[in-house]
């Protein structure tokens, strides 16, 4: 089972009430660190010093008695995809070397904003590209509740980071599913915002329509909590949407009576049973507490992960042509431009970002285009239209967050699209540009955990929040 | 300004039985403060990559915001040239080159801001233009060592990114141009209208307005030819000297039994000619898709109605304008002059003080090309000037000397200086006189002239200018002269 460590709420009203102090518990979690993080690797950077100047800023606030965030002191981790000022930034990726942004992401102003501590940059799939973190080129991060297991992925090392008690909650970003899996795979509240909801400012692209930051924490309201804090309106974000942060405390002992819980029918298999089971209780659970399940069917849904593995390819192959060793990052030398390039990108970049650079390049090609990113544009489209018919009759749609608990290392590296097929669940909101989030409910096959998906429409976060507090609640 | 010709030429450099069709796409870097998508200044000029912002340089994470002011200049040229305005999306257009940070070029493809407008050339031509539509800027590569101030064979290149996200319209006009002589004035005529609506400085030795030149060649009636595009046209001149050039070869070569292959290829202006840059089969795959940082572009139409509203007066209406205040040809070379200078207004002005309009317009063009748009010497003042030539009490000659004096001092007296001057135009009997004095000392030129020979006059005019020391006006000279012919 998941070790119960303390939540955000519970610290972050320990410093303000002086129970704590900011050092002392930014103390607690390095230790975890120092007596841990050598075997879990869920850091490509602890920021160590930094953490404990920006602790001792608050607890000087507190004792000055100033008014602090709501997050005043509260250890928090970064996935290694957000910018933050002087602070190397690298997507686990070699291609990154050496680079410091001369900015904050939105997100880590707002944390900053907040009074929350950045503990430290946790590891990821190469650029995001990945369900295990697997792919970073510094070494994969392993979960903590078995350490010969992955935790997942792309977000793998914010997932372990908060599942071993390292940070109290971790951001992470969720193309495909990047967020709720591992958060499913290390038992943990993993929130896929709808698109738009949180700032991409500053966050490195991997597929700039479907990226989304979201938090990891232990419970349903600390994830509410930090959605308040990072969501709304960035000016410095076009695709931001023109609404506020959604208000999410207080909607969580609404209860679920009356609401609408979709059943998809015609669901993709693969599923493990005991995960299929899990499914099937949370259903019970809801139930009981005066929900009604309906059945709904998402003809296209299977289509799903075929449409994502050209959109997400296409845009990546774009996002990443900057890294060309003209301006930062690693160059490696060649006597002409062309072969500088090659040079550079070849020893740059990791086999999983050079396979969905080429695979995006294809699907964009002259000649291909229509075949291939063109029709996968016309599936996005059935795909949400599928969602809004089946919200017709239904409030939020539940189901597996991933079809497996936490699969052993090595177990899906040779074989790309079992891999893949790791997101079938995930991946439709993302095309959607919808909510989702992974809500811990009890165990499966080795005693690990499993998460069920709440999927809700555009900015349906607070229905949302209120089954998955209930999940909790039942859980 | 080099074509402010009076009448269109339809003059071509091709043998006879074959016909130009030339498209131009001209690319206009847009008057604003900051650039497309970030808060960089947009400055020409500055130290290199001084310029410069995340955005700019195409550093991880950072997003394109798009500048609301450069929507709306895109917006006042594209009702400038009479073009629809539309809701628009942004795309990607992929390619790597050191100059080109994120790798990929923002710019509209297949929904561009402004689409199906036209623009007017002298004798009534109509020229369609496809679409008027926004892009940023590259930044600008230079190559050092080598030969051919190219990348290949330098030995290093340097890139400022000061130009890099810098707001552009790209105008394409269709392929209704016919010759160079258009083309040239097409390219101005967009210069003129671009500096009046303030979409661009519009400078072609700044690059600040750049010109590619779509040519091909057909016999009339024929289906359109295979076309290449020319790159690196640097002037108006230019632009009518490469036209000129890769048409006449184009032509050679289908005579020669040649095929026109579609490239484009290099204007060299020191060698006058053309080169190959690269073939269709070599050109890049730019594998456009919707750009997804950006959202999409919908001017609602109270925004763009509030722009049509608050365009100027274009150069063409401003031209016909001034034609009819003045009696002159709306394509003349005084009315384009005077309306590029933006000094038609000033010309009005005089009038109204009750100036003698055609002399205004005379005296504006051929004074005042060192003056603003609003001139120092007060409309009083040159409205004056032009009724004391008007009412004969001061030559043209002296007229022109007093106007002299009327710039060089900002304004004076016209009537006073005449008087300071010792100007005075002759009375008629003494002007009789005098004709009548060189009618007797030149009998030859008298006989010629009564033969029919007007330019023998000059001689007799000539005659009675020397006589009177300038203080004649030669209308009446000439005036006298005929009546003594038709006297005989």
């Amino acid at each position: 089972m998941v070790p119960r460590f303390a939540s955000v709420l519970d610290i972050a009203r320990d410093i303000r009430e002086g129970a704590t102090s900011a050092t002392r518990v930014l103390e607690e979690h390095l230790s975890r660190i120092d007596a841990r993080e050598g075997e879990i690797h869920a850091f490509n950077l602890v920021t160590r010093d930094e953490a404990l100047a920006s602790a001792a800023c608050i607890d000087a606030d507190i004792a000055a008695g100033k008014p602090v965030g709501p997050l005043a002191g509260v250890p928090i981790a970064l996935k290694d995809n957000m910018c933050t000022r002087g602070v190397p930034t690298t997507c686990s990726s070699k291609i990154l070397e050496g680079w410091k942004p001369p900015y904050n992401a939105t997100v880590v102003t707002k944390l900053h904003d907040a009074g929350a501590i950045v503990v430290g940059k946790t590891n990821l799939d190469e650029f995001a590209m990945g369900s295990s973190t697997e792919n970073s080129a510094f070494g994969p991060t392993r979960n903590p509740l078995d350490t010969s297991r992955v935790p997942g992925g792309s977000s793998g090392g914010s997932a372990a980071a908060v599942a071993a008690g390292f940070a109290a909650a971790s951001l992470g970003s969720d193309t495909g599913g990047s967020i709720r899996q591992p958060a499913a795979l290390c038992g943990l509240v993993g929130v896929k915002p709808t698109y738009g909801l949180v700032s991409r400012q500053g966050l490195i692209a991997f597929a700039s329509s479907l990226d989304q930051i979201g938090p990891f924490t232990h419970t349903v309201a600390d994830a509410a909590l930090l959605m308040e804090v990072i969501g709304g309106h960035d000016p410095l974000d076009s695709t931001s949407l023109p609404n506020a942060a959604p208000q999410l405390g207080v909607v969580l002992d609404r209860g679920v009576e009356g609401l609408r819980i979709g059943r998809v029918v015609d669901m993709p298999s693969g599923s493990e049973p005991e995960v299929l089971a899990r499914l099937e209780a949370a259903f019970a659970a809801l139930e009981a507490a005066g929900a009604t399940v309906v059945d709904v069917r998402l003809p296209s849904l299977e289509y799903g992960l075929t449409a994502y593995y050209l959109v997400a390819p296409a845009e990546a192959s774009s996002n990443l042509a900057r890294y060309d060793g003209v301006r930062y990052g690693m160059r490696v030398d060649a006597p002409d431009l062309n072969a500088m390039y090659a040079a550079t990108r070849s020893a740059g970049f990791g086999a999983e970002v050079k396979r969905r650079i080429m695979l995006g390049t294809y699907a964009l090609s002259a000649g291909y285009y229509d075949a291939y990113y063109g029709k996968a544009l016309k599936v996005r489209r059935l795909i949400a239209d599928d969602f809004a018919a089946a919200y017709g009759s239904c409030d939020v749609v539940l189901t597996p967050t991933s079809p497996t608990v936490a699969f052993p290392f090595g177990d899906k590296t040779a074989d790309p699209l079992a891999m893949y097929l790791c997101d079938v669940f995930t991946i439709p909101t993302n095309l959607a540009g919808h909510a989702a989030m992974s809500v811990p409910f009890g165990t499966g096959a080795h005693g690990l955990p499993v998460g069920v998906q709440v999927l809700a429409p555009a900015l349906g976060e607070e229905t949302m929040f209120r089954v998955a507090a209930a999940l909790e609640r039942a859980s | 300004m080099s074509n402010a010709s009076t009448a269109p030429s339809n003059a071509s450099t091709l043998p006879d039985g074959w016909e130009m069709v030339i498209g131009l796409e001209v690319h206009v870097e847009l008057h604003t403060a900051t650039k497309l998508f970030s808060a960089s200044p947009n400055r020409f000029g500055d130290a290199p990559n001084t310029n410069i912002d995340p955005v700019t340089l195409g550093l991880p994470g950072a997003l394109p915001v798009l500048n609301r002011k450069a929507v709306e200049l895109a917006i006042r040229l594209g009702l400038a040239l009479n073009c629809r305005v539309q809701a628009s999306t942004f795309h990607r257009k992929n390619y790597f080159y050191p100059d080109l940070p994120k790798a990929y070029q923002i710019s509209q493809y297949d929904q561009p801001l402004n689409i199906d407008g036209y623009l007017m050339l002298p004798g009534d031509v109509r020229i369609g233009i496809e679409r008027a539509h926004l892009e940023e800027d590259t930044g600008k590569s230079t190559h050092f060592g080598g030969s051919s101030g190219r990348i290949h064979g330098s030995d290093y290149s340097l890139v400022d990114f000061n130009r890099a996200g810098v707001p552009l319209v790209e105008i394409v006009s269709r392929p209704d141009i016919r010759n160079s002589d258009q083309a040239r004035q097409y390219v101005n005529e967009l210069r003129s209208i671009l500096l009046a609506v303030g979409a661009s400085d519009a400078k072609m030795e700044e690059g600040s307005m750049r010109v590619d030149v779509n040519v091909s060649v057909r016999r009339p009636g024929e289906p359109l030819g295979t076309r290449c595009e020319i790159k690196n046209v640097n002037s108006v001149r230019g632009v009518g000297r490469a036209i000129d050039y890769e048409a006449r070869r184009q032509v050679d070569l289908i005579e020669s039994g040649g095929v026109v292959r579609q490239e484009t290829r290099h204007w060299d202006d020191a060698e006058g000619r053309t080169h190959t840059l690269r073939s269709k089969e070599d050109a890049d795959d730019y594998r456009y898709f919707l750009e997804p940082d950006l959202v999409l572009l919908d001017p609602d139409t109270e925004w763009v109605e509030a722009i049509r509203a608050s365009l100027p007066p274009l150069p063409a209406a401003r031209r016909a304008g001034l034609a009819t205040l003045t009696g002159a040809d709306k394509e003349s070379e005084a009315v384009y002059v005077v309306v590029e200078r933006g000094q038609d207004v000033y010309v009005a002005t005089v009038a109204a003080a009750g100036g003698e309009p055609s002399r205004t317009l005379v005296y504006v063009q051929q004074a005042f090309a060192e003056e603003s748009s609003t001139p120092r010497v007060p409309a009083a003042d040159l409205a004056a000037l032009t009724i004391l030539e008007r009412d004969s009490k001061v030559t043209a000659t002296q007229a022109k000397t007093i106007l002299a004096e009327l710039v060089a001092n900002g304004g004076g007296d016209a009537a006073a200086i005449a008087a300071a001057k010792g100007f005075e135009a002759l009375d008629t009997s003494a002007v009789e006189a005098m004709v009548d004095a060189a009618i007797a000392a030149q009998s030859d030129a008298w006989a010629k002239y009564c033969a029919g020979e007007e330019k023998a006059a000059g001689a007799l005019v000539g005659a009675v200018m020397k006589a009177s020391q300038g203080k004649a006006d030669g209308k009446v000279v000439t005036a006298v002269l005929q009546a003594r012919r038709a006297a005989g």
